[in-house]
């Protein structure tokens, strides 16, 4: 049976280069990279390079990136190693409605502890309004965090515009980057952020490597104390492998960006236009500014997780949205945000495309998707149409 | 006002200024613990000129001790902390090339 990956935002598999330049520092260059002799010296050499370049694919500075673990990890440092930083300044944060659980409950931890948070809301596409947030700014005011792209809609934030409210009014902006930072030009010095969360799993590099980018001069607290790594912002032995791995795939992605966009842009437009052509289905996010390989839907009467386990049979692998809807059985926080009813909600899924996706297998998905919504639909107990009842939503903030 | 009258000296010894001193350059290790302060003083101290003067910002306690030990150690000039609200500023006069 045909397989056909079609969740490359949930994670890309590891481009043959990058576990090329990884796999010597599993087995013979194991040194600890803070060791005084040749196999440490080589270690933290592997490690500033995979700095440089990984601060090359945002246009940062080497010394502005900070290894981490994850894109969680990075947002939850972003968050809480500010608001500790600047708390003496004041203790409010902004952070739009449809941010990443890492950043909404991250946010939601410092509530506890003291900060006042505003969740902004988003319009129908999930755009944040810029000048929404500049009416959300106090004297209080010490971080704005807005995700950079959705993983779960596609839809592109005007970072540029809101670095311009908060450089006005002396905040600092942090933006999650990770859905897009690899999958669409990034660059720190045009969007003028302060931090920025990015991950190599998102760019055909491992799992267990990320970063965040701090503008230099920015104060942070670190989250993990005890050794020198990472300038003593992250504690902890570096996992070498990963950060090498980031590092390749980083510099892989920065010469081959373009032509993987000219190429899952139109295979992506193809599955969103075959896709519309199906009765009461509906593209969510914004229809051009989006990711290039996200094509987002809410298909009436039935269930993302009937949709994603038919197709899976079908040898297609796609998602339904965020861990909270597809795990907990919840209507997505995103969705209900951008204005979609919960009974619509539960119908979400997401197809995301990568360097491997060709047009053979958008013809064999276009070819099965309405097969599986045709089938899904006359089993439905909603085909008749939508009764009163409704799936509880997530405890997304008002 | 001279340094020397910038300078005095509190129960415990430590070198405490009046106002901060003019810094040919300045670095800020907010929030970073040992041995950060001592790491960043050395590198810093390699990228000034003989006679230049470093300010090193931070909220490490231990930095109390360990830098002006650092200094004798190295036999670069100590030449006072001046508490801001939230931090210390610690003057270093670079005495010989590195």
């Amino acid at each position: 049976m045909k397989k056909i990956y079609l969740d490359h935002v949930a994670t890309n598999p590891l481009h043959p280069e990058v576990l090329d330049a990884m796999m010597p520092y599993f087995r013979d260059d194991y040194g600890n990279p803070l060791s005084l002799y040749g196999p440490g010296f080589k270690a933290r050499e592997a490690i500033e390079h995979a700095r440089e370049s990984s601060a090359s694919l945002i246009n940062a500075k080497a010394k502005e990136i900070i290894f981490t673990a994850s894109g969680a990890e990075s947002n939850n440092f972003a968050l809480k190693g500010i608001a500790y930083a600047l708390q003496s300044k004041g203790k409010h944060i902004i952070v739009s409605k449809v941010e990443h659980h890492s950043i909404l409950n991250s946010a939601r931890f410092l509530e506890k502890q003291g900060f006042v948070v505003t969740y902004l809301p988003v319009d129908n596409y999930g755009l944040v309004d810029p000048e929404a947030v500049r009416k959300a700014i106090t004297g209080e005011t010490i971080l704005i965090s807005i995700i950079h792209a959705s993983p779960e809609i596609g839809t592109i934030q005007p970072i540029g515009e809101i670095s311009r409210i908060a450089r006005e009014k002396g905040v600092l902006l942090h933006t999650d980057s990770v859905a897009a930072a690899g999958n669409i030009p990034v660059d720190v010095q045009a969007l003028n952020v302060d931090l920025m969360t990015f991950a190599a799993h998102q760019f055909y590099g491992p799992k267990g490597a990320a970063a965040l980018y701090v503008k230099e001069g920015t104060r942070i607290v670190p989250l993990i104390y005890g050794g020198i790594q990472e300038g003593g912002r992250r504690a902890g032995t570096e996992n070498v492998p990963a950060i090498v791995g980031m590092g390749k795939a980083a510099e892989i992605t920065k010469r081959d960006l373009q032509k993987r966009i000219e190429h899952i842009r139109p295979l992506r437009d193809n599955i969103i236009s075959s896709t519309l052509k199906i009765d009461k289905v509906i593209l969510t996010g914004h229809p051009e500014q989006r990711l290039p390989g996200h094509a987002s839907f809410v298909v009436e009467y039935i269930e993302g997780e009937a949709m994603l386990l038919m197709l899976a049979a079908k040898g297609i692998y796609s998602a339904s949205g965020s861990a909270c809807s597809s795990k907990a059985l919840k209507s997505s926080p995103v969705l209900i945000s951008i204005g979609v009813p919960v009974h619509l909600a539960q119908g979400s899924v997401v197809f995301t495309l990568g360097e491997g996706t060709t047009s053979e297998d958008i013809t064999y998905f276009n070819e099965t998707f309405p097969q599986v919504i045709s089938r899904l639909r006359e089993i439905s107990p909603y085909s008749k149409g939508w009764d009163e009842t409704e799936a509880p939503t997530c405890t997304a903030k008002k | 006002m001279s340094l020397a009258e910038a300078h005095q000296l509190d129960n415990s010894g430590i070198k405490f200024l009046n106002q901060p001193i003019k810094a040919d350059s300045e670095t800020d290790v907010i929030y970073m613990m040992c041995p950060m302060h001592l790491l960043t003083l050395d590198d810093k101290v390699k990228e000034i000129r003989k006679g230049q003067v470093l300010s090193i910002l931070t909220d490490y306690d231990g930095a109390l001790e360990d830098i002006p030990e650092w200094c004798s150690k190295t036999g670069n000039e100590f030449l006072g902390i001046y508490e801001d609200s939230d931090h210390y500023k610690f003057f270093i006069r670079k005495a010989k090339e590195s």
